[in-house]
């Protein structure tokens, strides 16, 4: 099913530009390697512009109220101290379009860790020193940070993330499900989840000449640079915000944090750089989470297996400060052909830290118990879970009625099937073991939209025969340089050591934030396009080049702009293997395989990697990734690496990733669809699916850990 | 992009105080005379005073690994360090695995298998992974080690073995099963050791 989407454009205008074209589609390696792995990349905090200060913020120990007053005198009598910013004596901001981004601005506490006030000193130590020694009085109220599924204060929203209706019908769900003669109904629950890249979020900000200039852990620095603009009251050139290398984001970085804005209030006010990184232990409350859902999943369907009824209902938590509801409801919408559905989603706002993208935001906590429950109707009717799902397979979109612009879940899951050895499968649970643990295995589906946003980019080729390709992408280790590289070479007809690419500054062409899996897509688009017409003006060009070379640029937000006929989503097929300790309730992975239909794969060495990585979170969120809110402190309290579990390398054996290479028209010139959230979504349904095959044990609330396993185990031991 | 290495002398800029003692950190080979705060740990030392990045600040608490280095050839976290108390050390940080142009084995292992994403962990996970050959070479044995292996004899290194010696390094993008077979390519062809890159 290989293609090749990308045909050289151009063989260029001069022998010196006719070398054969590298298509996209090769394995090749990053960019930016050696400087990794040299550690002469440069992060964001590793800019340390001459007369640099350092800040460290204050966060609130309260959960609601305001502050009375602060105390600033011993803080400021410290060696080294600058200056405590607080709301008292912060520079103004003008409203921002994120609240959460209210930084300073009034004596409001929110919630636990809401920043109330910003140290700054000359030496990183002394900026600590000065913020644990700045004393706060607060007025509290009372607060509520606990997600109930009967909490008085639910409602339906008017949309959920993503745009989405907050509840979608078609049919008569509750009639047909009162008919059906087999029903599910089950509820499970997703906790909090934190992003946690490895890379805390930093800034360095320096004013000169009234031009602010920020070095910030971004997604997407033309976003960050439009939000400081608006805040400070600035032109977009004074401007420039830089996010060369960034440590990972996983959505936590997708959009303005409080980094780059604090890091420029304190560059303003005390005429000097600041340099601000977030402590780990304050990112939790901060830069988002993934919020908790209680998911209620009902089934009907016929004794054979095929849906009569689907219902997905979502309860979920959002801050005081904002609106976000995570749309786990929205795969029901896309998976099976039921006739009746009804898929919802409510939310209540309490005094919690204000939730936001984390990998899959949607898919990867409404898949979880989408696929658990198709797991259970299967072991409820004695069919094979694939048979299953082949069994409910829809010609067009459930929702919507549109055509999928392609769809190969079902070769997915039979060829996952086939590399994983899924058959024979003896369905009985509680009967493998292997060295004195019980083995099981399961499988999920595993779905993602297509996004596409429009950009900006611009193709010049030199007169020495070299090119020069820009657009403010984002690279947060998805491979973003190689890619674009790749696609600018297989459109210009040229090796890509012929080709210079520049990313990471709000200086080069507008583009959008690598977020949605959109990144290639999006900024590919573009590149393709200034590209393709850089080839062309080549190809026309009578004589040589001009000394200063040929510039062409390119803008997609036109192709971009209409709605596609077609439903577009990636789909994939989760297989895993566990192995699970009688005595101890331990669960440990043993094998994991996925299969994904996600497009054209420009880059397998890369995009294998996106998979894995996608698997190992996936992994972490089945097994060991769990935040609570103390219900009396209001806090996260697994608020660091040490309380919460992340993946670790004994945690993780053989990953295998595969995919079927999907030719599909209806995407964009490259035919991708994007790679860097499908991984995590199935994950954690197959790991449970494979525990109830191991031992019986249905267990519907993530993590499983065993404490909650163990309690069902003893007739097993 | 626009900051530049700061001279190693520019560090030693105030003399000691109550709060602040002079020392000499070795660093890659090279003797820097410092004075520094004795809150400074030696991954602030390296990242805000000598302009050596390199090491990475992922938790600040011990928890993540990004900041390992070797100190006198055995691996540490760098953010559990004070500076002071290091005086006289030989510190080898990612900075310093290559000679010149040439990468070290791991380097060239790491690129070879794609065994990073964003890079943040890579510094970390390349000095923990010196060490752990050195250690294993040495003959410390890991929670996986066999009873039955002899004491003091070298450790095979098994998959096994690796994964469990490289747990302390964590990797947000997942890279572990690349950065295992990275490590294993090294095992199997040979490496410089971590006693080695120290000196």
């Amino acid at each position: 099913m290989s293609q090749d989407p990308l045909p050289s454009a151009n063989p260029g205008p001069t022998a010196t530009r006719s070398a054969p074209a590298s298509p996209a589609g090769a394995s090749v390696a990053r960019r930016e390697g050696r400087e990794k792995v040299t550690g002469t990349a440069r992060y964001a905090a590793e800019h340390t512009p001459p007369g640099c200060a350092y800040a460290w913020p204050v966060p609130a120990t309260i959960c609601r109220g305001r502050v009375l007053a602060f105390d600033t005198r011993a803080a400021l009598a410290l060696p080294g101290a600058c200056t405590v910013l607080t709301h008292e004596n912060a520079p103004c901001l003008a409203p921002p379009d994120d609240p959460a981004l209210e930084l300073l601005q009034n004596d409001r506490v929110p919630h636990h860790g809401w920043y109330v006030a910003l140290a700054v000193a000359d030496t990183l130590e002394a900026a600590r020193a000065v913020a644990a020694a700045v004393r706060v009085t607060y007025e509290t109220e009372t607060h509520d940070v606990r997600l109930t599924a009967g909490h008085p204060h639910l409602y339906t929203p008017e949309s959920v993330n993503g745009g989405y209706p907050a509840i979608s019908e078609r049919g008569d769900f509750e009639g047909a499900f009162a008919a059906a003669p087999a029903t599910l109904d089950a509820t499970y629950a997703v906790p909090p989840l934190h992003n946690h890249p490895m890379e805390p979020h930093a800034a360095t900000a320096r004013w000169k000449d009234g031009h602010l200039t920020v070095h910030d852990s971004s997604q997407g620095a033309t976003l960050v640079r439009d939000e400081l603009a608006a805040l400070f009251g600035l032109g977009k050139d004074e401007v420039t915000v830089v996010s060369e290398h960034v440590g990972g984001g996983f959505g936590c970085k997708g959009t303005p944090r409080p980094q780059a804005v604090l890091a420029a209030m304190a560059a303003r006010y005390t005429g000097r750089p600041v340099k601000l990184a977030l402590p780990r232990r304050q990112l939790a409350a901060v830069v988002g989470h993934r919020a908790p859902t209680l998911q209620r999943v009902r089934l009907g369907a016929t004794h054979d297996g095929v849906l009569t009824a689907l219902a997905h209902e979502v309860a979920t938590h959002t801050s005081t400060v904002k609106e976000f509801v995570e749309q786990a409801a929205v795969p029901a919408r896309v998976m099976y052909a039921a006739p009746h559905s009804r898929t919802g989603h409510r939310v209540v706002a309490l005094d919690v830290p204000s939730p936001s993208w984390m990998r899959a935001p949607g898919e990867a906590p409404g898949m979880f118990a989408l696929e658990s429950a198709v797991d259970e109707l299967a072991v409820l009717l004695d069919i094979d879970p694939i048979d299953l799902r082949v069994r409910n397979e829809p010609g067009t979109e459930p929702d919507s009625g549109r055509p999928f612009s392609s769809r190969h879940l079902v070769d997915c899951l039979q060829d996952g099937a086939r590399r994983f050895g899924w058959l024979p499968r003896d369905p009985r649970p509680a009967v493998r073991r292997a060295g004195g643990l019980l083995v099981g295995t399961g499988v999920a589906a595993a779905t993602y939209p297509v996004y596409l946003g429009g950009s900006d980019a611009e193709a010049h080729a030199d007169a020495d025969g070299g090119y020069r390709v820009r657009v403010n992408a984002t690279d947060i280790g998805t491979g973003a340089r190689t890619v674009l590289t790749q696609i600018a070479a297989a459109a210009l007809g040229v090796p890509e050591s012929r080709i210079r690419i520049e990313i990471g500054s709000s200086d080069l062409p507008d583009a959008p934030v690598a977020g949605g899996s959109a990144g290639t897509g999006s900024w590919g688009w573009a590149v393709h396009k200034a590209c393709t017409a850089l080839a062309g003006r080549l190809r026309d060009l009578d004589g040589p080049l001009p000394a200063d070379g040929v510039t062409e640029t390119a803008d997609t937000r036109q192709e971009n702009a209409e709605p596609s006929p077609y439903a577009r989503h990636a789909f994939g097929a989760h297989f895993a293997e566990v192995r699970v300790d009688t005595v101890t309730g331990t669960v440990r992975v043993h094998r994991l395989l996925g299969v994904f239909a996600a497009g054209h794969i420009l880059n397998p060495r890369t995009a294998r990697s996106q998979f894995i990585g996608g698997m190992t979170m996936g992994l972490g969120m089945a097994l060991t990734e769990g935040s609570t809110l103390d219900p009396a402190f209001g806090d996260f309290t697994p608020n660091d690496l040490a309380g919460y579990h992340v993946p670790v390398c004994a945690d993780v054996p053989a990953i295998e990733a595969y995919w079927i290479d999907e030719d599909d028209p209806h995407l964009n010139p490259m035919g991708t669809k994007g790679i860097g959230e499908i991984g995590i979504v199935g994950t954690a349904a197959a790991i449970a699916n494979a525990v109830r095959h191991a031992t019986g044990v249905r267990l519907r609330d993530l993590p499983l850990t065993p404490d909650k396993l163990l309690p069902h185990l003893a007739r097993l031991s | 992009m626009e900051s530049s290495p700061q001279p190693a002398a520019a560090a030693r800029t105030t003399a000691a105080t109550a709060e602040r003692s002079d020392m000499v950190l070795h660093v890659n080979g090279v003797p820097y005379p410092l004075t520094l705060d004795h809150r400074t740990t030696v991954l602030d030392a390296l990242r805000e005073h000598l302009d050596l990045t390199g090491a990475k600040k992922g938790c600040d608490h011990g928890q993540c690994g990004a900041c390992t280095v070797l100190v006198d050839g055995r691996r540490a976290n760098s953010c559990l360090l004070l500076a002071v108390a290091q005086n006289g050390r030989r510190i080898t940080t990612v900075e310093g695995l290559a000679e010149g142009d040439r990468l070290h084995p791991l380097q060239e292992a790491f690129l070879d298998r794609d065994a990073f994403q964003c890079g943040y962990c890579t510094p970390g996970q390349l000095c923990s992974a010196v060490g752990l050959l050195a250690e294993a070479a040495d003959g410390f044995p890991s929670s996986v080690t066999p009873d039955t292996a002899a004491p003091g004899a070298p450790v095979p290194l098994t998959a096994d073995e690796i994964r469990e010696r490289m747990s302390g390094n964590l990797c947000r993008c997942g890279a572990y099963p690349r950065i295992v077979d990275a490590v294993g390519d090294v095992r199997d062809g040979g490496i410089r050791t971590g006693q080695d890159v120290a000196s």
